[in-house]
């Protein structure tokens, strides 16, 4: 058996030579770094011209038949909305599910990059990887880049041997492992549903319910979180999507019409 | 005396906008062709639209020095890609290659906003919407620039599309014909040159379909 210690190494994308003309397809140029005595300046000021701040709100929990993950789908530059349709649940592999909040292209980056190292363990090792160990992958990369201004929080689900996992991670090196977590500006709102509605023992129905719920009450209150509120459900035999719902249209499944007293006098008057 | 740091500022931003419409078997790109450098217009033809592939197209705004650094490198790498898998690299390939490269700059970005238009590999039209440092997505319309935030409500409100995130899937497809969509960006430019300083001059639009490409231009006001 190989033990996979890529995690552990520094400059992580860096896969052959740093010139990345001369050896085509698998060789990839290592991060280019500004020539300034002042990085952190830099970084500040940079970082402030291109990248989108995200609000967000996305969660993820266990019972009984595996792991619910549940997020909204839009994308802010501060006031102005620059999407409304991002795929905030990253499809690592058919077992695992990753989630993204804060910036947008550090977690799609990284989360890609965790698939191909999870792909390399299932072909060194003949089985897939657990849950922990691609989760302790990403954490290691993350931490190794600690104080660069990488700005990723993310939930890792996922079924393995062990059964359910679930794993928070994020950019400041920290690695959770839990039953229940909500990550994102809209995530208060969303705990606040969720505290109140888990219970184990749940069936697959009521807690996709609990998780769509979740994440529409949060859009409801948080400015920063909407679009479409999205549901995976993982079980032993992988994740399936279970809905997508927009959030403009949900709001009149919780909150539906009544009509008033004036339209009902309308309507005996038209009937009349 | 007091200690002064060196101001070392790389970025400037020379403004444009930039629309790509996907269609059924069609995709339409545009974009202004003035560069501009705080309130002085540098020249009124600078095309901002650049062939990487004979089916993907990219129009970049932003700093325009970043720019042709960016399609350079591309270009070298669809060079070395031509040669190690005789062919041309597909549009969702390029899209992806662009993600790495804008992402490899991380820590010193490439200050370009680009859109990605093409055929994919069933030739139906795609449009591909970045930000600078790499997050991508598929979209069935995009918009990027300094007029972005004029034009892009109004698209949304002539084509709004269902999202694709939404299950049960509808198609996500542009229902316009390739006529109708040149017109509606022309529409859309006329507009956003009226109230964006960095927009104007000269349309350029690049249509893509199963024949091959085709350049139209269109005059926008000069002032």
């Amino acid at each position: 058996m190989k033990l996979d210690l890529s995690g552990l190494e520094s400059t992580v994308p860096h896969f052959g030579t740093s010139d990345g003309l001369s050896h085509g397809f698998p060789t990839a140029p290592s991060f280019d770094l500004p020539i300034t005595g002042d990085f952190d300046g830099f970084q500040k000021e940079a970082i402030q011209m291109v990248k989108p701040a995200k609000g967000t709100t996305t969660l993820a929990f266990i019972f009984k038949e595996g792991v619910m993950v549940a997020a909204d789908s839009r994308a802010s530059m501060g006031g102005y909305i620059s999407s409304q349709s991002v795929k905030k649940i990253i499809e690592i592999n058919p077992h695992m599910l990753g989630t993204m909040a804060g910036g947008a292209a550090d977690c799609q980056f990284w989360h890609r990059n965790l698939g191909i190292k999870c792909r390399l363990h299932e072909l060194a090792n003949k089985r897939r990887i657990s849950v922990t160990g691609a989760s302790k992958l990403l954490a290691n990369i993350l931490y190794s880049y600690r104080g660069m201004g990488l700005s990723v929080g993310t939930m890792i689900a996922g079924w393995d041997e062990t059964g359910p996992g679930l794993y928070y991670v994020d950019s400041e090196g920290g690695r959770l492992k839990g039953t229940r977590f909500s990550v994102g500006s809209g995530s208060p709102y969303a705990y606040g549903v969720l505290d109140s509605g888990y219970r184990f023992d749940m069936s697959v129905e009521e807690a996709a319910e609990l998780a769509r719920r979740a994440i529409y009450h949060a859009t409801f209150r948080d400015g920063a979180s909407g679009g479409v509120a999205s549901v995976y459900h993982v079980g032993p035999t992988g994740w399936t999507k279970m809905s997508g719902d927009d959030v403009g249209e949900l709001h009149y499944k919780y909150y539906p019409v009544t009509p008033s007293t004036v339209e009902q006098e309308m309507g005996e008057v038209s009937g009349a | 005396m007091t200690k002064q740091a060196a101001n070392w500022s790389p970025y400037d931003n020379n403004g444009g906008s930039c629309v790509a419409i996907a269609g059924i078997d069609y995709c339409v790109i545009a974009a202004d062709t003035r560069m501009s450098t705080g309130y002085s217009i540098l020249t009124r033809e600078y095309s901002k639209i650049c062939k990487l592939a004979d089916k993907s197209l990219m129009a970049s705004s932003g700093f325009q020095a970043d720019v042709k650094a960016l399609q350079k490198f591309l270009a070298a790498r669809h060079l070395i890609y031509q040669h190690q898998h005789n062919k041309q690299m597909s549009c969702p390939a390029m899209a992806q290659l662009l993600s790495n490269t804008l992402y490899y700059k991380r820590f010193f970005p490439y200050y370009s906003f680009n859109v990605l238009g093409g055929l994919d590999t069933e030739g139906k039209g795609c449009v591909y919407t970045y930000d600078a440092v790499g997050s991508y997505e598929r979209v069935g319309y995009g918009c990027q620039g300094s007029g972005s935030t004029l034009i892009m409500p109004f698209l949304d409100n002539q084509l709004k599309s269902p999202s694709p995130l939404l299950l049960p899937a509808q198609d996500a497809v542009t229902p316009l014909s390739e006529a109708e969509a040149v017109d509606l960006v022309k529409t859309c430019f006329a507009s956003a040159t009226e109230r964006d300083i960095y927009t104007g001059d000269k349309l350029e639009i690049v249509v893509l379909n199963a024949d091959g490409i085709r350049r139209e231009y269109m005059e926008l006001r000069k002032d």
